[in-house]
């Protein structure tokens, strides 16, 4: 036992007020699905059922895409963008009011810590939709065209990595603009978009310009075929975005997708140790590694090699897995059982190909799904492990020799949303940055977000860009 | 405090004579923003119950109770050691602290009264706080020092010197500081408010180790920044460090506007997250402070008693 064993220090559950069972939001009201079927959504740390949720059939996904239409046409596309903006400055304001319930909720639902919900996920929330508030009144001068006009209606589909944040990186530009939207949260995480329903009812936003409909891929499926629809944005798998990219194809749909990524954080032999295994730690297990634009593939310059993992080792025998809702949690629990055996089925074939496999010492909850921090070392460009989007807290360690050859491996791969690179040497930095092919480039930093900064994929990773100005463009004519 | 004037091991690491400059130039650096991130992390850990009440109890024992002031006069330093040797007269289960710091004319009445206590008594030295004073001085002011009782020296480096890059008089100067202080465990303050980098911090800490120090110390508490959290981060990574590539252990104390249990809490925090179990220890992290011992005397007797007492009830030296 550790000398300093900290006690528990559990957030409470008394903040967040669940019902037994949700509805659909349509029209501004939680209403019952056309064929009465539903889901339940647990807690990942222990099983536990939260929420009966009901599950959208066309019928439904068809009535909330009619209740966004008359939304538009009648309300929100009309309306001035500087009343637009009050409507979304007033929601921003209710997040951050609730933010601990919301932040609560999350952790329960999705199993990340509460520590990242609530100093992460929450205030980057709030600051997505004053950001686009602020917008909402410019969009002339935002430099896309002389007279911007919102593309109608939206059909978004968000993932279960960041349930709340996903939703606002959605809703927030889609609404500055003047569309309205009909969202479908994740099937395991719903249940902080039901509550973010109750927010735009407590804003007194216009019925119908948010929309929630929950359900599984084919509530997904069905909303984005939906031929009511102008505009589909997607968030998720590479595989997924391919099929939503097959279903609007021929159609009038404008379409934004950002999809899986394997990015390399590339540690250069001149790179502030210390600071790059915390950017390696958090780019990798931060949110248990379900983050697509996760740090997946460490290349160490080989030079430091044995210096920085043996530094990133003992570093990860300091990470505190279990309770997400402990403030003291730094990784939580893996979102779901079929994640879970995803990444027990990528590790397996880590160590089948003949990479070595390494775990601190880490005791895991007996109930719920856990995935202890793990890391290969020996691994190869070829291996299984250094290609396919792991998405949970799983690090691929490869080397290189010279800059040209850690640009070449970083590239070598069909993924290009994000990459890292760690140096003492800002030309090296501004060098290596400007040959990556990768939406986002980190230097000395990882997994840093911020609204302003736009946020988006080369190649397999998707394509348009979230947030900033540029997070405009998706949703303007 | 054990003894260990075991002399460094010359490894593979460390630099031979004369390429001192390499060497420090040579560690990596500190991202400034990387490393105050991480210290603001570690700072929202949530300690509760049972470990606080161990940390509480670790931090008064970890306490260098401090009077470092022109008005300082024997009936001062008496109610000090006093306070050091039961800081709290009403609770017999409560520790003491580490040591007393005081000026050198002080030292003879500090002996006096802690004697027996096995409460340390630490002066500081050579010049205290500029280090503006020839060698001769400073090695004077140390050997009197060690002579009138002190068995802990806190000596300042010659930022001057350090900031010119004469890092060979620097650590020439340590090393025979170290000399005069004979048996007594020397700490050298870096003063790091002064160093300007994170970076300068890490080549003081490691110019300090080299040279002897038994301790590395942030601050006098006599310029405007002292101790902070990002610094006594860097420096617990440079002793952390240090250990793996010398085998040497040597002590981490921050000093200087550490005021609330709440504080002292976070430095315990990075201790245990950064050194880890084997400098949660007197012998090896130390808080240099006038005002922190009240605080966590007010925060122990409200974990035993469930309610606050107020500032009335603990004692004012």
């Amino acid at each position: 036992m550790p000398a300093f064993d900290y006690a528990p220090a559990p957030e409470s559950r008394a903040v967040v007020d669940l019902r037994p069972s949700y509805g659909l939001f349509i029209g501004g009201e939680f209403v019952d699905p056309a064929d009465g079927s539903a889901f339940k959504s647990v807690t990942p740390a222990s099983e536990e059922v939260l929420a009966e949720v009901a599950e959208a059939g066309p019928a439904d996904v068809d009535r909330a895409v009619r209740a966004a239409r008359a939304a538009y046409d009648d309300v929100w596309g009309p309306m001035p963008g500087a009343q637009r903006a009050k409507y979304l400055y007033r929601i921003a304001r209710i997040v951050q009011e609730r933010s601990r319930e919301l932040a609560v909720l999350e952790s329960l639902d999705n199993g990340k810590p509460i520590r990242e919900s609530r100093d992460v996920d929450l205030p980057l929330v709030a600051a997505h939709v004053f950001y686009y508030a602020g917008w909402a009144d410019k969009l002339r001068y935002a430099g896309l065209s002389a007279e911007p006009a919102p593309l109608g209606v939206a059909a978004q589909v968000i993932p279960w990595n960041f349930p709340l944040l996903m939703l606002a990186w959605k809703i927030a530009p889609a609404l500055a603009c003047g569309n309205t939207v009909v969202l479908k949260p994740a099937e395991t995480t719903p249940l902080s978009a039901l509550l973010f329903a109750e927010i735009c009812q407590q804003a007194e936003l216009p019925p119908g310009v948010v929309n929630i409909v929950t359900g599984a891929g084919a509530t997904g499926a069905a909303l984005v075929a939906h031929p009511g629809v102008d505009k589909v944005a997607f968030t998720g798998s590479t595989e997924v975005g391919r099929a939503i990219a097959r279903a609007v194809a021929g159609t009038r749909k404008r379409l934004s997708l950002e999809l899986g990524g394997k990015a390399a954080n590339i540690v250069f032999d001149d790179a502030p140790v210390d600071q790059a295994v915390e950017g390696i730690v958090n780019g990798i297990f931060f949110n248990q590694g379900h983050v697509c634009c996760a740090g997946s593939r460490l290349l160490i310059q080989e030079s430091v090699h044995d210096e920085v993992l043996g530094a990133l080792k003992r570093r990860m025998a300091r990470l505190r897995v279990g309770d997400p809702l402990d403030k003291n949690t730094d990784v939580g629990a893996i979102n779901s059982a079929a994640q879970l055996e995803r990444i027990r089925e990528l590790s397996a074939a880590g160590a089948a190909e003949g990479a070595e496999r390494w775990s601190p010492p880490c005791p895991l909850p007996e109930r719920g799904f856990w995935f202890a921090p793990t890391l290969f070392t020996g691994v190869s460009q070829a291996h299984r492990i250094a290609r396919e989007e792991i998405f949970g807290p799983v690090l691929s360690v490869l080397t290189f020799r010279t800059p040209a050859e850690a640009v070449e491996k970083a590239n070598n791969t069909p993924y290009g949303l994000s990459a890292g690179v760690w140096s003492e040497k800002g030309s090296r930095i501004l060098a290596v940055a400007d040959k990556l092919r990768a939406g986002v480039v980190w230097a000395n930093t990882f997994n840093m977000f911020d609204p302003t900064s736009p946020f988006g994929g080369y190649k397999e990773s998707g394509y348009g860009r979230e947030g900033g100005r540029h997070g405009l463009e998706a949703y303007l004519a | 405090m054990t003894a260990t004037t075991r002399p460094v091991p010359a490894g593979p690491v460390l630099p031979g004579r004369g390429s001192l400059r390499g060497f420090l130039h040579g560690l990596p650096g500190v991202d400034q923003v990387g490393a105050e991130q991480r210290a603001a992390a570690l700072g929202t850990r949530s300690i509760k119950t049972t470990a606080k009440a161990w940390a509480i109890d670790l931090a008064i024992r970890m306490v260098d109770l401090t009077t470092l002031e022109g008005a300082d006069t024997p009936g001062k330093v008496r109610a000090l050691c006093a306070k050091a040797r039961r800081p709290d007269p009403t609770d017999p289960s409560c520790p003491a602290v580490a040591a007393v710091c005081v000026y050198p004319s002080m030292v003879p009445v500090a002996a006096e009264a802690l004697r027996g206590s096995g409460v340390h008594l630490a002066s500081v030295a050579t010049a205290f706080p500029s280090g503006q004073a020839p060698l001769e001085v400073k090695l004077a002011d140390t050997a009197a020092a060690v002579a009138a009782g002190a068995d802990e020296i806190d000596m300042v480096i010659s930022r001057g010197a350090f900031l010119a890059g004469r890092y060979d008089e620097v650590h020439e100067e340590i090393a025979a500081v170290k000399q005069a202080a004979g048996a007594a465990h020397l700490k050298v303050i870096l003063e790091t408010g002064e160093l300007g980098t994170y970076d300068n911090v890490r080549r003081a800490s490691w110019l300090a180790m080299l040279a002897g120090a038994d301790f590395i110390k942030t601050s006098t508490g006599k310029v405007p920044v002292a101790a902070t959290l990002p610094v006594t981060l860097v420096m617990l990574e440079a002793v952390r460090d240090f250990r793996a590539a010398t085998g040497r252990q040597v002590g981490v104390k921050p000093a200087g506007g550490i005021r609330t249990s709440k504080d002292a809490i976070k430095y315990l925090v990075l201790v245990n997250e950064t050194a880890g179990d084997r400098w949660l220890d007197p012998d090896w992290f130390r808080f240099g402070a006038s005002t922190l011992l009240n605080d966590l005397l007010m925060q122990r007797a409200k974990l035993t008693t469930g309610h606050y007492s107020g500032p009335d009830y603990v004692t004012v030296d």
